[in-house]
């Protein structure tokens, strides 16, 4: 189908599985994130905000490269794991995983606390006087209605993730079956002469995904708008 | 019977209210203005007193000396807020039986089917909060508040964002509501065309204070309007 080498539909299911887990493993914590954002005040909170915000901002080498020092084998975090879990993160597609999930996050986490922001918290009270304990109302009232934000943020994750390149490259480097990624097989093919080709078919690839996660965000935006309003 | 005897800072003055209601209907009757709404919130357990003691019954649901505040969500108190406050999210139904899920209760089609009844609000129940007019929402929050079994029901203004026509609507069904759901009902408003249909028993409030207790009499003719 579309005359792609098994190679290339091994980076392009290497994608999607990156990006799947990372975003899987990024929701709860991005759920917690802006929960906390949206309605706590700590000492540290400034901290925190800056720190899920960072990679957006940060060149994506720079994030690649804090990764490798902190999550690389001899790094304080990948030591730990190594020795603890026997988990390798650096070189491994578990690693771009966490590249994945990092460069994602906080654009996940942005929608998730503007959700919880907007949602009117008198029905919180009124779930807690009907008998709902604070975990029934965040499950019963908080989740549900904030989740067009959720849904946006997933999306985003999702999407930033299958495009990521530059922090997974420089963490998890650009192995075929192992890290190379869409993204990073196109490049590796910029590289060849005469292999224009092969690269413009990953790249219509990418940008089918791309389409399919916004079709899919939109229309998930929409079920939940007519649960709301009704149809 | 529910008895307070709270005080709380609320911006310029300061509230300090003593009370018991014994049954019936007790209407909290005063002015805006006069801490009606915080009053109902601290009898809900959504604002915390200063100092005092809530009971009801034979729960103690707060007493800063004790340091006792019962939670809301372990009061049982049935309340009905200004706004109506259902679940955008639920349908009718859903709304009507979030209160008897999350307290633990089995199903009861039976208390189900008379409080629909008692209401009128059984061709509801598949529809969406928003798409019911102001005085079937209101209705519903009656409902929902009804059938968590409360030991108290809690009605905050439950006329107060409808209009006229919708308030002489809803009305007989509060009437009803009090003689036949067995159930002490504390009625928070500053209408006396309403209290004098609706209450049994009158605490007078103004700036925070009790002014005054008794029956009916306290509400004057002077201050009367129509609905």
């Amino acid at each position: 189908m579309l005359g792609l080498t098994p190679e290339e539909w091994t980076a392009v299911a290497l994608s999607l599985r990156i990006s799947i887990v990372a975003t899987v493993f990024a929701l709860p914590l991005g759920i917690a994130a802006g929960w906390l954002l949206a309605r706590k005040d700590f000492w540290g909170k400034t901290l925190l905000d800056g720190l899920v915000f960072l990679p957006l901002v940060l060149p994506p080498v720079v994030t690649g490269y804090l990764l490798l020092i902190s999550f690389g084998r001899r790094g304080p975090i990948g030591e730990f794991l190594y020795d603890w879990f026997g988990v390798v993160l650096s070189f491994r597609w578990t690693g771009a995983v966490l590249s994945c999930g990092v460069m994602g996050f906080p654009l996940m986490v942005r929608p998730i606390r503007q959700a919880l922001e907007a949602i009117d918290r008198k029905l919180e009270d009124a779930a807690s006087t009907l008998g709902a304990n604070n975990l029934w109302v965040f499950l019963t009232v908080t989740l549900p209605l904030a989740l067009p934000g959720v849904i946006v943020g997933v999306v985003l994750c999702f999407a930033r993730a299958l495009g990521e390149f530059g922090a997974t490259i420089t963490f998890v480097s650009n192995i075929p079956g192992e890290t190379q990624t869409i993204s990073a097989a196109i490049y590796t093919l910029t590289q060849i002469p005469g292999s224009d080709a092969e690269a413009g078919r990953l790249v219509l690839i990418s940008i089918a995904l791309a389409f399919a996660a916004l079709i899919a965000s939109e229309w998930l935006s929409r079920r939940a708008a007519i649960r709301f309003h009704g149809g | 019977m529910l008895a307070v005897d709270v005080e709380k800072k609320l911006g310029a003055f300061t509230a300090s209210v003593k009370f018991h209601a014994a049954g019936g209907a007790t209407a909290l009757f005063g002015p805006s203005g006069s801490g009606k709404t915080s009053l109902a919130n601290m009898i809900a357990g959504l604002l915390r007193p200063d100092r005092g003691t809530i009971a009801l019954d034979d729960t103690v649901l707060f007493d800063s000396a004790r340091g006792i505040d019962v939670p809301p969500h372990k009061r049982r108190i049935g309340y009905v807020f200004q706004e109506g406050r259902l679940f955008p999210h639920l349908s009718v139904r859903q709304n009507l039986d979030y209160g008897r899920r999350m307290s633990r209760q089995p199903r009861d089609s039976e208390d189900f089917d008379r409080t629909a009844a008692l209401l009128d609000i059984g061709r509801l129940l598949d529809r969406r909060p928003s798409m019911l007019s102001g005085g079937e929402r209101q209705r519903i929050a009656v409902g929902r508040a009804l059938l968590m079994r409360p030991k108290l029901l809690l009605l905050d203004e439950p006329l107060a964002s409808l209009d006229a026509g919708h308030k002489r609507e809803i009305l007989p069904y509060l009437v009803r509501l009090r003689d036949e759901a067995k159930v002490p009902i504390v009625y928070v408003s500053h209408t006396p065309a309403e209290v004098r249909r609706i209450a049994t028993e009158v605490v007078l409030l103004d700036g925070g204070k009790v002014v005054a207790t008794g029956g009916l009499e306290l509400i004057k003719d002077a201050d009367s309007d129509s609905l």
